[in-house]
């Protein structure tokens, strides 16, 4: 009898803690949940919460890394499990003709508020429709420390393949943005590469190698300059500098005279995704004046916000070099958007310097 | 009656070893027949060899497996080299009732997490680092040399993983010890250092050749030390790997490379069960 009245107890609490799991389950807060493929200035707190607060959204983030392991992330997912994704810009159209990405309705976001230059119509549309709106943007170049280096080496990408920084610089280890540098050195444009350029792109990368300490990642390159063990960082730039510049206001970039590579984001929506008109909020949340600020300064990786009207402050603005962006737009080449078979070759040159000793 | 006893009898081992067969099948068997599969196709193409034609080939892909195999050949050595006195302290020089303690104490580098404790060599071996400051303060090097990001960087930090791993599998064969050998071998006139040549090291060569093949397997396979504490001067085979699903997810050459680093890793296994009898009567 004692046993059955503690099962009839312990069912009513059972039951008890079902209702009220299914009731905060319908409550306002959390209506509706999507999710999101994300990069990992995506993932903070700060960015997300205001959105979830202000919408009852919520946003359940997941971090990748390079497109190709995105593409893997939804192969071997069930369709609709993603309602949104982060991507290279240049990787919008990759997305388009594996038939992932849903049309974005051009009139429901900011486009007259972003900057032209990194609106990127050759990369995020087709067939006249928009796949992807860039969120962030920067310049692949030179960071350095300016206490440490003479400023005016530092407005030629020469400075990089001669002798007189040997063993103070570290590369960043992407091969499309530094082959990309490697091109400007050359004297070549990055949207006309083709694989004849690429013993004269060599050439350059094997330079660089040869003066480099080490070939390193986002983390490692940036520690490299920011603890001096570098004093140069072949395809830095605000992404790895601004993030630092109140604890090493001595860091900066330089956009050479032969030009820096433009980097750039953006967001597409999934095709298959069952919650498009959540995903679309959200989509305008990153791209309002208010997301924007908070995307660029994110303790990830800071950037540019592509919406000019982004609320930063105006300490911020001067650490991102807010005004003299006209400038660095027009010096700025195309990230390098090989097809298929020159990306290989591309990758292929850059094992083999990484292999140089 | 013992027919039917017999029958259940023999069922017994299955029923016994099936969840282990099972698990075995699907999380090692399926995957791998499934990555052999995909080694033998193009990114975007059908059946090709054109992978492993790259690897045999190319200089700068082949060169990556022999950067990892003397790597971790020269990991191995310093690591058995520092681990056997290490374990030897252990077992015979430390008192029973102490041993637990100690052994806790060689393990808690285990408790770290593997990403920090290899940043944490980067900031050691740094230009302004530990190392070559105190280098500079004794006067051995008149200027910071280049510690962080190269080889020796990575050896270091694979070392200081190891050499506990290998302490454990080494200490735990010395336990296993009789001290009868000692003393038989005394009683028949060896000294000290014969008895160790001659009876002890053979004796614990199974615990050398177990830690050393699991220090083999698991520094070849590694990405993050070399990752982390190589810069990038030079590539290994999981960094090679890793490059190919970065950004352009060639998930075919990746699973190539990835087959030929598992038949080393076989030919080191069959090398180790034949030569020093791994495997127990």
């Amino acid at each position: 009898m004692k046993t059955l009245t503690r099962f009839k107890n312990a069912f009513r609490k059972l039951a008890l803690s079902a209702t009220a799991l299914v009731a905060l389950g319908l409550s306002p807060a959390l209506a509706e949940e999507i999710n999101a493929l994300v990069w990992c200035d995506h993932s903070a707190p700060e960015f997300l919460k205001p959105f979830e607060d202000a919408s009852g959204i919520k946003v359940n983030v997941k971090e990748f890394e390079g497109t190709g392991a995105g593409m893997a992330l939804l192969d071997q997912s069930q369709p609709g499990d993603w309602d949104v994704m982060v991507i290279d810009s240049i990787d919008v159209r990759r997305g388009v003709e594996k038939g992932l990405f849903e049309p974005l309705p051009e009139d429901k976001l900011p486009f007259g508020d972003l900057y032209p230059q990194v609106v990127l119509d050759a990369f995020t549309k087709l067939d006249g429709k928009r796949y992807g709106i860039t969120e962030k943007f920067g310049y692949n170049t030179i960071g350095f420390n300016k206490d440490k280096v003479d400023g005016s080496d530092m407005q030629t990408l020469q400075s990089l393949v001669s002798d007189k920084y040997k063993g103070r610089i570290a590369i960043y280890d992407y091969y499309l943005p530094v082959m990309g540098m490697a091109a400007l050195a050359a004297g070549k444009k990055t949207a006309d590469l083709t694989e004849a350029d690429l013993p004269a792109i060599k050439d350059v990368l094997l330079k660089m190698k040869a003066n480099a300490k080490l070939v390193g990642e986002v983390t490692a390159s940036q520690t490299a300059l920011a603890t001096g063990e570098v004093d140069i960082l072949v395809g830095g730039g605000e992404w790895v500098t601004a993030g630092l510049a109140k604890e090493n206001p001595a860091l900066d970039f330089s956009i050479p005279k032969e030009g820096g590579i433009l980097w750039s984001q953006s967001l597409a929506m999934l095709a298959a995704s069952q919650k498009k008109d959540a995903a679309l909020k959200f989509i305008q949340y990153v791209l309002s004046p208010e997301g924007q600020a908070r995307l660029a300064t994110s303790s990830c990786y800071w950037g540019m916000p592509s919406n000019q009207k982004a609320t930063l402050t105006d300490e911020q603005k001067k650490v991102l070099r807010f005004d003299e962006q006209p400038g660095f737009l027009a010096r700025a080449q195309l990230y390098p958007a090989p097809d298929e078979k020159l990306d290989k070759q591309m990758q292929d040159v850059w094992t083999q310097m990484l292999q140089a000793q | 009656m013992t027919q039917s006893a017999n029958a259940r009898g023999g069922a017994v081992p299955w029923v016994a070893v099936g969840p282990a067969l099972l698990w075995t099948l699907a999380f090692f068997a399926a995957p791998f027949i499934a990555m052999a599969l995909v080694s033998v196709t193009v990114k975007g193409g059908g059946f090709s060899l054109a992978n492993y034609q790259q690897f045999f080939t190319d200089p700068s892909y082949y060169r990556a497996l022999f950067n990892s195999l003397e790597v971790t050949a020269i990991v191995t050595v310093i690591s058995i080299l520092l681990a056997y006195p290490f374990a030897w302290i252990l077992a015979e020089q430390i008192p029973e009732r102490w041993q637990r303690l100690a052994l806790i104490l060689a393990i808690l580098p285990f408790w770290t997490s593997y990403v920090v404790r290899s940043y944490s060599w980067l900031l050691v071996l740094a230009e302004k680092g530990v190392v070559n400051n105190t280098l500079v303060q004794l006067g051995l090097i008149a200027e910071p040399i280049q510690l962080a990001n190269t080889r020796f960087a990575t050896v270091t930090g694979f070392v200081h993983f190891f050499v506990m791993l290998l302490t454990l599998t080494i200490f735990a064969n010395l336990k296993q010890l009789s001290p009868s050998y000692r003393k038989a071998a005394a009683d028949l006139g060896a000294g000290p250092v014969r008895t160790f040549l001659h009876i002890i090291l053979p004796l614990t060569l199974p615990g050398i050749m177990v830690g050393a093949f699991l220090t083999f397997v698991l520094a070849t396979g590694d990405y993050i030390t070399p990752q982390i504490l190589g810069g990038n001067n030079e590539l290994l085979m999981p960094q090679l790997i890793m490059l190919q699903i970065g950004r352009r997810g060639d998930f075919p050459l990746a699973s190539a490379l990835s087959i030929l680093l598992m038949l080393v890793v076989t030919v080191a296994y069959l090398a180790c069960a034949r030569w020093l009898k791994i495997e127990r009567a």
